[in-house]
């Protein structure tokens, strides 16, 4: 079986306020290198209700070409009707791969698509290349935790999809637009959403705690040694204008909310610096943030793994090192 | 209620080691523990129980005869009835053969337990890590579907969902449903030692493709499969990073900040 077009599908999720999710521009970038070794068009394809703002960054990212859904039914996002409306374009138009974000969002309707149009889906990708022998797109993705690394190919069927980890590519530099913009009316029926949003569940803690869109993360782990051990973690993070992680025996010694939990049973992070106090390094939190572009470890144990992935370590005891490094980071930014 | 949990049994992935000289993973010897997702399932499930005792939990499994030691585990800790779903051809295949194959076993299952109003799934397992087989589970049997849920409650023909996200949402889904669960604020139960005595004793029916009328085998196992590995390989480990080490601490720290200053990264 052919598809209908060599074309290359971006899927850019948009948010409330109608601009693009970083995940969708990001994907642009190896999108653009992807299309032109097949010798297809590369096409964003935005949805949400009053997006224009995601349609003007799709353009100035390279795309030949924007299809836009903006209509009210997708402005909170429901499975139903993303499914229903992402499976529209493609039978309609025929792109012969696509690749979706691997957001909460992405990784909810991404499979329910996949199914309803029969083909396959390779999770959580960390890399994206073509390959050599068939000329698909070989989709890489880490699986037991991050001990091993597997590449797929979807051979025989149409779109091959994929979701990819947000923030393992880097957005391009902006471009002059020269993108064509397609406007597309697909509506979804409010009873074939079989989902509502009944309330959104205010946090007893401070502050929501977004991991995923931090460019700067300070963790503690067990290291830490209970919920008073983090007052220098913060106070760093303070200095840095960072966010606060944790590692798993953190967060389940109670020391801290597992919304601060950074790893496989929390969040995948990708910042710029990632700032590791008193955190060994077991497998499962290395597999949640050494994507991460530098990272820096702060352990008194100078075996532990961490080191392993780090850029730069200091060896010591963290709650002489972290205050120390907070005051110093405070004289440089001044 | 009648709640289906589906349970994988997984090598339990924090056990797992790299062979250095060969490069590859280390199986053997790995223990094999209930996904640790398909516990939340199965304890939100548990808790539904708590305040209907009329739900049924019924537990299915897809995977080797050994799965029954799983299996047995989950009617130790909450579960009625266990299933397991067993055969050669199902051997290779990937998230949509897989959730083909649990679709017909959906089928199969309530044609002896009555029709389920709900499924609950782990939002994903610890050894794939895809998080595609309950939304796709969910797409062939034409359900709604809310996923990484943390814990829920029945209020007339739906259930409200608290899900995890940048902000916590309650969504409410129309029964049936499949939902996907993850690590709860809570410990889920342990087994008491009356129900684990029961669980050994009790009789597992296991299902072949044979048992399912209605199922295309081109759909199932390595043929049936979409995707396709390529290759495997044990990630690089970054090397060269730097001990920063001045003699004293202090510059020691003050060298850090400079390097990351220099880096541009602060």
């Amino acid at each position: 079986m052919e598809a209908m077009t060599k074309d290359l599908w971006v899927f850019v999720e948009t948010n409330e306020d109608g601009t693009a999710k970083n995940v969708g521009i990001e994907l642009l970038n190896p999108g653009r290198m992807l299309a032109d070794k097949q010798g297809g068009k590369l096409v964003a394809i935005v949805i949400g209700s009053g997006c224009e703002a995601a349609v003007e960054d799709a353009a100035a990212h390279n795309a030949d070409q924007v299809i836009v859904l903006d209509s009210p039914e997708y402005g909170n996002f429901t499975t139903d009707a993303y499914a229903a409306a992402l499976s529209y374009l493609v039978e309609k138009y025929g792109p012969s791969s696509l690749m979706i974000g691997a957001t909460p969002n992405g990784r909810d309707f991404g499979p329910r698509v996949s199914c309803r149009l029969k083909t396959g889906l390779t999770a959580d990708c960390t890399s994206l290349d073509i390959d050599e022998e068939s000329g698909k797109i070989a989709w890489t993705r880490p699986a037991f935790g991050g001990n091993l690394m597997a590449t797929i190919l979807c051979p025989n069927t149409f779109p091959q999809m994929g979701t990819v980890r947000p923030g393992v590519f880097k957005k391009a530099e902006p471009v002059a637009p020269h993108a064509e913009v397609v406007r597309e009316d697909f509506h979804v029926a409010p009873e074939q959403i079989r989902t509502r949003l009944i309330r959104i569940v205010e946090e007893d803690t401070d502050e929501v705690v977004d991991l995923e869109g931090a460019d700067i993360i300070v963790s503690g782990g067990r290291g830490v040694g209970g919920p008073e051990g983090f007052a220098p973690i913060k106070q760093l993070a303070d200095a840095l204008n960072a966010t606060v992680g944790a590692s798993r025996a953190a967060v389940d010694s109670g020391w801290i909310s597992h919304a601060h939990q950074v790893g496989q049973t929390g969040k995948t992070v990708a910042p710029k610096l990632y700032v590791a106090c008193g955190i060994s390094g077991a497998i499962q939190h290395l597999a949640g943030m050494s994507g991460s572009d530098c990272i820096v470890a702060i352990n008194k144990d100078a075996d532990a793994p961490i080191f392993t992935v780090a850029d730069y370590g200091i060896v010591g005891n963290l709650f002489e090192i972290v205050p120390m490094l907070a005051a110093e980071i405070q004289k440089i930014k001044g | 209620m009648n709640i289906l949990v589906c349970m994988k049994q997984v090598p339990d992935t924090t056990e797992i080691k790299i062979d250095p000289v060969r490069n590859t993973l280390i199986r053997e010897g790995v223990p094999a523990i209930v996904n640790t997702f398909d516990g939340f399932a199965l304890e939100a499930a548990a808790r539904l129980k708590d305040k209907d005792p009329d739900t049924k939990i019924i537990v299915v499994s897809m995977g080797p005869e050994a799965a029954k030691t799983a299996l047995k585990e989950c009617l130790a800790i909450a579960a009625d009835k266990a299933y397991l779903i067993s055969a050669r051809a199902f051997g290779g295949s990937d998230t949509l053969a897989t959730s083909y194959i649990l679709y017909n076993a959906v089928k199969k299952i309530e044609s002896i337990e009555g029709k389920f109003d709900a499924i609950f799934c782990g939002k994903q397992a610890i050894d794939g890590d895809t998080a595609q087989v309950g939304p796709e589970l969910a797409e062939h049997l034409g359900y709604p579907q809310v996923t990484c849920g943390l814990e829920c409650e029945r209020n007339g023909n739906s259930l409200e969902v608290l899900q995890e996200g940048d902000v916590k949402r309650v969504i409410g889904v129309d029964l049936p449903c499949v939902v996907t669960f993850t690590k709860p604020s809570f410990d889920p139960r342990f087994p008491t030692i009356k129900r684990k005595m029961a669980a050994n004793r009790a009789e597992i029916p296991v299902f072949t493709d044979a048992d399912f009328a209605d199922i295309d085998v081109e759909r199932i196992g390595l043929k049936g499969s979409p995707t396709k590995v390529k290759k495997t390989f044990v990630p690089q480990k970054k090397t060269g990073g730097m001990i920063v080490n001045e003699g004293s601490l202090e510059a020691s720290v003050a060298k850090l900040a400079q390097l990351l200053s220099d880096a541009h990264v602060i």
